[in-house]
């Protein structure tokens, strides 16, 4: 497949703007680094997670499930529910990467929200691979830097609750969830799994609650047709 | 068992990102499928919210950190970037427990 080369303004432009991105994105590792020693893992885990896992919603719920006392277990089950979205941004972004081989291995650990939303605009191949790319990377470097210094931060700060790390948990998963609040359906959606969670706290093991409100995201989707005028 | 979660879930978020890249797209564009995978995240985190704000092992309770998720929405209705939003309820929980 012959590409067009990229013009040297346009790459400039998305270079810049994918930089952008990561360094405000990089930089909230450090929340995730300071709210998982709090949560009780150690500063190796942590930092293996963001250098593995590398997907920050899914890093947030394995830990969010841990510090509530849940079998690591549910924690894993629901950090990989969580990292599904990843493949539909896979299968959105493949045909506009074309990446085979070595380069795809490569190119996979870094395709996460950011990168895919500064990739899946630009109209061909070689911006969207410097925007997914510059993003990607970018996000990778940072993030993991980032998480070393909060875990290192947080491990030296005795009691996390004196300063509200257990809140920050909650917080985070919120404004990971927010820009999703969109639309009628889904806006149910989020308030059925709440009261679904916060019921089944009482008498499930921890971690559970969370995971049966995954359930209400299936029935609602298999229920659900969808409705004339809303977006994709 | 944390180190074995921890590795687990590393394998597994790679596997499936590299699994979108890999699988031809008609395999998953399906309607049925495509709703659930939007839908899963949104159920997700926001019983992730409530858990995280209102559990306290099998209570639920209502403490320092629902004024710092009250902040937190208020700083996202403001368009407060990320860490602003996260160390502000932080910060809000923190002062409400020194009182």
């Amino acid at each position: 497949m012959t590409v067009a080369p990229l013009d040297p303004r346009e790459r400039r432009a998305i270079v810049r703007d994918s930089l952008g991105v990561g360094i405000a994105t990089g930089a909230y590792g450090v929340s995730f680094g300071a709210v998982s020693v709090a949560a009780g893992l150690s500063v190796a885990q942590t930092c293996a997670l963001s250098l593995l896992v590398f997907t920050g919603a899914s890093q947030f719920a394995l830990i969010g499930v841990l510090a509530a006392g849940g079998a690591p277990l549910s924690g894993a089950l629901t950090a990989l529910l969580l990292g599904t979205r990843n493949t539909l941004y896979g299968l959105r972004m493949a045909p506009l990467l074309r990446f085979t081989g070595l380069r795809r291995i490569l190119a996979a650990h870094v395709l996460i929200d950011e990168s895919t939303a500064m990739g899946v605009t630009r109209e061909s191949t070689p911006a969207a691979r410097v925007g997914f790319l510059t993003t990607g990377v970018s996000i990778f470097v940072l993030w993991n830097l980032a998480t070393l210094i909060g875990a290192v931060a947080g491990n030296t700060i005795g009691d996390p609750r004196t300063y509200g790390l257990d809140a920050a948990v909650g917080a985070a998963f919120l404004a990971l969830l927010w820009p999703r609040l969109h639309g009628r359906r889904n806006l149910q959606v989020a308030l059925a799994a709440a009261v679904v969670a916060l019921a089944t706290v009482p008498v499930v093991p921890a971690g559970v609650p969370v995971l049966a409100a995954a359930a209400v995201a299936l029935l609602a989707g298999a229920l659900s047709r969808s409705t004339p005028g809303s977006a994709p | 068992m944390i180190w074995v979660a921890v590795v687990a879930t590393g394998i597994g978020c790679y596997l499936l990102k590299l699994a979108g890249l890999s699988v031809p797209p008609r395999v998953l564009e399906r309607p049925l499928v495509e709703r659930v995978a939007d839908l899963i995240p949104v159920a997700l985190l926001s019983a992730l919210v409530a858990v995280q704000v209102f559990a306290d092992g099998h209570d639920l309770v209502l403490d320092a950190r629902a004024l710092g998720l009250a902040v937190a929405v208020a700083l996202l209705l403001l368009r407060a970037p990320f860490l602003v939003v996260v160390f502000g309820a932080a910060l809000a929980a923190a002062l409400a427990r020194m009182l």
